[in-house]
């Protein structure tokens, strides 16, 4: 029997399209599975995450250096041409601070010898590390930044992540040489906080805008536009007293904060190593001649 | 035998050609740019790609390229795993399916269909993370970034149109 390719033809387009066809089912079943084990197993996830971060990390910085260099290059411009201004201003601000360490020099040692008189436990160490912001995958639905420290650095998940204006997110993934950074501003933070004037508690959630809101506010507490609020170290993830922003809007019980952070220039973070005295090393000897 | 060798690189480089642009600019899409009022918003790259490829030479980007675009999109830009994939797989059925309105069309018309596209893909992405988190989710950054992504697309283009040149280029 001679075989016309016509007819080879004729049956095999359809079985391609039926295999192409399949095959595009059987992906958008994988889609599915992927996010139900995105749900269910979020550990398995994470750890993938971290691995693949941790691999483009470098790649990531060597891209992003060019771009800081732009930046830094215009920053010193604008510096240079206000130069003078900027000279006076600071002399101006340090006679003023200067006064100011004065104070905090004669409060710190009061409060030191108060202390001693109360026997009161001292505050754990807080240390500082450094990061480069290398990622910035804040597409429309999460808010994250990549910073190109991990584990090696001494970073650990649940640290806060700093500005020099005020917190900016808390660690979620620790890769070896990378680790993430939730921002604030994401659906899925939440971070206790306090009205620093009226020592209200309150939870900070963010909703993907550049400004979240309070929840759970003390029934009968008068949020005013301008309160401080500021970190209140519940749950013992964050040292108390961070600051973080002011109270933006209060309208029909719906309150929004304005952070303190530059979101468009997240540049470098400093991720507070604060040793949690109360919850991890309870029975950590207390230094000092406290008791 | 090394013309040999030489001949099958540039076979592969021409088949994954297409993908590797469409990696290239994922990874361009995570600096931090720190534009003024733009920090926070990135355009989702890896829709132009898909919608690119499936119009122009589906060949060089069959389904499964997509799903791996989409994992490789999920993992760098943190959207819950597996939504990035499913979106991409679906504006990809749908690309290809409407290829024949766009082929060898004024290239406004293909924009045209490219903000269909993404707009589809962005209401989608928008309703699953909404359900996997339980909450509303505030819409106005996707809405910015779905202006910036249309805005960027003839850019893009170029760079396509370029790596497609140097992939079809001396057959």
């Amino acid at each position: 029997m001679a075989r016309n390719p016509r007819n080879v033809m004729r049956i095999a387009s359809p079985v391609r399209a039926w295999t192409q066809r399949f095959t595009y089912v059987l992906l958008v079943g994988g889609a599915f599975a992927l996010m139900m084990l995105g749900k269910t197993d979020a550990v398995l996830v994470e750890r993938l995450r971290t691995h693949v971060t941790d691999a483009l990390a470098p790649i990531m910085a060597a891209i992003a250096e060019p771009v800081d260099a732009v930046e830094r290059a215009v920053e010193n411009a604008k510096h240079l041409i206000e130069l003078r201004s900027r000279n006076a201003e600071l002399v101006h601000e340090r006679d003023a601070l200067l006064q100011w360490q004065a104070v905090a020099r004669k409060l710190e040692a009061e409060n030191s010898q108060l202390r001693a008189m109360l026997g009161m436990v001292p505050d754990p160490q807080t240390t500082f590390v450094t990061a480069h912001v290398v990622g910035n995958s804040a597409g429309a639905f999460v808010r994250e930044v990549l910073i190109a420290a991990g584990a090696r650095d001494g970073i650990l998940k649940g640290q806060a992540a700093l500005t020099g204006d005020g917190l900016a997110g808390r660690i979620t993934e620790v890769g070896e040489r990378s680790a993430r950074v939730l921002l604030l501003t994401d659906i899925n933070s939440r971070i206790p906080v306090l009205l620093e004037g009226a020592r209200h508690r309150a939870i900070l959630a963010g909703d993907n805008s550049n400004e979240p809101r309070l929840l759970y506010l003390p029934p009968g507490a008068e949020p005013m536009p301008g309160d401080r609020i500021v970190t209140s170290g519940d749950g013992g993830v964050f040292p108390a007293g961070l600051p973080i922003g002011v109270i933006g809007t209060v309208e029909e019980g719906v309150v929004t904060v304005l952070p303190f952070v530059d979101w468009d220039r997240l540049e470098y973070l400093r991720i507070v190593n604060y040793e949690l005295a109360g919850v991890i090393a309870a029975d950590r000897p207390v230094d000092g001649d406290a008791r | 035998m090394k013309a040999g060798f030489w001949q099958r690189l540039d076979l592969w480089a021409r088949r994954l050609g297409p993908f590797l642009s469409a990696l290239l600019l994922l990874l361009l899409g995570t600096i931090p740019l720190r534009l003024p009022y733009l920090g926070s918003i990135t355009p989702d790259f890896a829709i132009m790609a898909v919608f690119f490829w499936a119009v122009h030479r589906p060949s060089s980007m069959p389904a499964p390229a997509v799903f791996l675009l989409g994992v490789i999109s999920d993992v760098l830009g943190g959207t819950p795993f597996g939504v990035g994939v499913l979106v991409l797989l679906v504006a990809y059925w749908v690309t290809r399916s409407q290829r024949r309105l766009l082929i060898g069309q004024p290239f406004m018309v293909v924009w045209w269909g490219f903000g269909m596209v993404s707009a589809g893909a962005l209401i989608l992405t928008w309703l699953i993370v909404c359900l996997l988190a339980v909450q509303f989710v505030n819409p106005t950054p996707a809405l910015f970034a779905f202006f910036l992504g249309l805005a960027l697309y003839p850019i893009v283009t170029q760079l396509f149109t370029g790596a497609q040149r140097l992939v079809d280029g001396r057959t």
